[in-house]
């Protein structure tokens, strides 16, 4: 029999039985469905965590001291004092793929307005801060290198900030707000970024000249931690190069010694992240696959029962002069049919159900090329190898007994 | 000299049933020769469908040798002894075995989809002329239950008959039928007959055997009779059958 003869054979008599044709494809169709939808949905979030990332600034570079132990016990992070104005002067000048620099002091205070008050950390930072984080100015203005230099008594604030103190919706730009003892005018708002991807409140934020809390805050000289952002995101191995290079030299290390600096692209943080979620992704495809493996399991139920039914058949087509393989080729046929019909019914729900998800998940829709081939495959493979047993009885039937079978 | 369709020689089958072996067919020989309408007699516990399976390659003897066409069967692989059945062979059952919600034409075209000789094309024209041959063209479309006994046995006949086999094993071909629609079932027989066919016919009741041309008798897997009879005319007793009922 040819290959068009049985393609026919087994369309009619999937037919013939349209309910149990339908209720077997059903198990396919749901594990297909779901693998679908779970890989699309799985992939959609991991972009949604890189663009959340990227607007963090993704060519963003953290340069923090390294931990220092002394006898033995860990200082914690930025416990050393390595980093200074030497090392932002050289990074500022000599490097190629560092577009910007800002440095870090942090200083945790009270913020004291009228009868207001709220605990946040002050961020000493120069102007350069902002481009590096991606925060925008939504009224006022950025201090200038002249605040810097005097160490003026400036500061922006982020929205949470003025919610808290400005409680009755005056304008903060002009006013004077206490951080402990020392007062400090506010210049500028920051505009709202809402959470980041960890769910930090990023706008939970005052900014001052780096020297202000330096001089006036902390009385020291040295950096918590300096910003960088690379040129662009693909120059920020490049540029994490480059500094670690620069602050070696400025901090005179020899080789195969450690660095007394860590430096952390958001590269790094990108691939974590998303290897945490892509993590996710196969757990709920292995998951969804479960489901697969029972509508394979239907179909083979299913063959079972209908060569069962139709062992006078089998008897008969043997008797006139089929041979054994082209009664496997037929059972075989049917559930190939059956899982690849369910195949392509499973696919395009699970294309639906994703596209539903992401718009009521505010993700972005993503069709994965893999998950349709892969799934194609799988549903191939599944008629094949939830098909065989069954095929393989029917065609191991002696026609004698198969024709007197009632 | 007529050419030999079939031979057997010292046929002998024995099957094994649990610790015992039964033997159910215990030495047969015989020749059918080409244009012959051999009835094959016998009780039930007889031989009789041991030695059709045989002489329908579905079963193969445990000694002996068995010719058809003139190829023996004793060497051939599986596959061999279908393509043999596809090629030689016409099965005509007792429960006619049409594939059901199949059309008649359907199920006549059958065992061209095996035989890799026969191009798709020709398929339906065989089909309908093997249809012609058993006079149902006009019921080419219908589905088994839409015919009635007497029709989906000639269907059956059809079937048997697109291959142009070189014998017609016919198993019981009546046992479902009238006795009315017997006779018009071996009326058609004998016309099949008068055309060349080589027909085997098994069958117990002896007055289905008088309308064939040899009677073979088989009991406890022996022939104990194989003589040519007195042939009847089905078409004759059908009429006389009319006659009996206008009385």
């Amino acid at each position: 029999m040819n290959i068009g003869n049985l393609i026919k054979v087994a369309f009619s008599s999937l037919f013939r039985n349209k309910m149990r044709t339908a209720l077997t494809m059903l198990g396919i169709i749901i594990g297909i469905a779901s693998v679908i939808a779970m890989v699309s949905i799985g992939q959609a979030s991991t972009q949604s965590v890189k663009t959340e990332l990227s607007s963090m600034g993704s060519n963003m570079i953290m340069i923090m001291p390294a931990r220092q132990q002394r006898g033995g016990v860990d200082m914690g992070m930025s416990s050393s004092k390595s980093l200074d104005n030497k090392d932002l002067e050289s990074l500022t000048k000599n490097t190629r793929y560092v577009a910007a620099v800002s440095p870090m002091v942090s200083s945790s205070k009270q913020l004291i307005y009228g009868n207001n008050n709220h605990s946040c950390s002050i961020n000493g930072v120069s102007a350069s801060y902002l481009d590096i984080r991606k925060y925008e100015i939504k009224e006022g203005v950025m201090f200038t290198d002249d605040d810097v230099r005097r160490y003026n008594k400036v500061c922006l604030i982020g929205q949470t900030v003025v919610k808290k103190l400005f409680t009755n919706g005056e304008n903060p730009i002009g006013k004077t707000i206490r951080f402990g003892t020392i007062p400090m005018t506010v210049i500028g708002t920051l505009a709202e970024k809402g959470q980041n991807g960890m769910g930090n409140d990023q706008d939970d934020i005052v900014l001052a000249p780096y020297t202000t809390i330096q001089k006036r805050f902390l009385g020291i000289n040295y950096f918590n931690m300096m910003f960088a952002s690379a040129r662009s995101e693909e120059e920020s191995e490049l540029a994490a190069t480059e500094i670690t290079y620069i602050l070696r030299s400025n901090h005179g290390i020899k080789s195969g010694a450690t660095d007394d600096f860590e430096i952390r692209t958001q590269e790094e943080l990108v691939s974590t992240l998303s290897s945490i979620s892509s993590l996710m992704t196969t757990l709920l495809a292995a998951i969804a696959s479960i489901s697969l493996v029972v509508g394979g399991i239907g179909i083979m139920n299913i063959m079972y029962v209908t060569v069962t039914e139709r062992t006078k058949e089998i008897g008969l087509r043997m008797a006139i002069g089929a041979h054994n393989r082209d009664i496997m080729l037929q059972f075989l046929c049917e559930s190939v049919i059956l899982s690849l019909i369910g195949g392509i019914i499973g696919i395009v729900l699970g294309l639906i159900i994703s596209f539903v998800a992401s718009k009521l998940m505010h993700m972005p829709y993503v069709v994965s090329e893999m998950a349709i081939f892969g799934s194609f495959l799988v549903c191939a493979l599944t008629g094949i190898f939830f098909g065989w047993y069954p095929a393989k009885k029917a065609a191991n039937m002696d026609p004698i007994s198969a024709l007197r079978y009632e | 000299m007529a050419k030999d369709i079939l031979r057997v020689e010292k046929l002998e089958r024995v099957f094994r049933v649990g610790s015992e072996d039964v033997h159910a067919l215990k030495g047969v020989s015989f020749t059918i020769t080409e244009g012959e309408f051999v009835s094959i007699m016998g009780t039930s516990g007889s031989g009789k469908s041991t030695l059709l399976n045989i002489l329908g390659c579905l079963d193969t003897p445990s000694a002996g040798d068995y010719i058809i066409d003139g190829v023996s069967i004793k060497k051939l692989s599986k596959n061999e002894l279908s393509t043999l059945r596809n090629r030689k062979i016409g099965f005509v059952f007792q429960n006619y075995n049409l594939l059901a919600r199949t059309t008649a034409i359907e199920n006549v075209e059958l065992p061209l989809f095996y035989n890799s000789d026969v191009p798709a094309r020709e398929r339906r024209d065989r089909a309908i002329a093997a249809l012609k041959l058993v006079g149902l063209e006009s019921r080419m479309e219908h589905k088994p239950n839409q015919l009635s006994g007497g029709q989906q046995q000639r269907v059956a006949i059809a079937r048997a008959l697109v291959n142009d086999p070189v014998i017609l094993l016919a198993d019981e071909a009546t046992g479902n039928l009238d006795t009315r629609t017997s006779y018009e079932i071996m009326s058609l027989f004998q016309d099949l007959h008068e055309q060349g066919k080589t027909i085997a016919f098994v069958t117990h009741e002896p007055d289905i055997a008088t309308f064939t041309t040899r009677k073979i008798k088989l009991r406890d897997g022996q022939i104990i009779e194989d003589a040519p009879i007195n042939t009847q005319s089905a078409a004759e007793a059908l009429a006389a059958l009319n006659l009996q009922k206008e009385d």
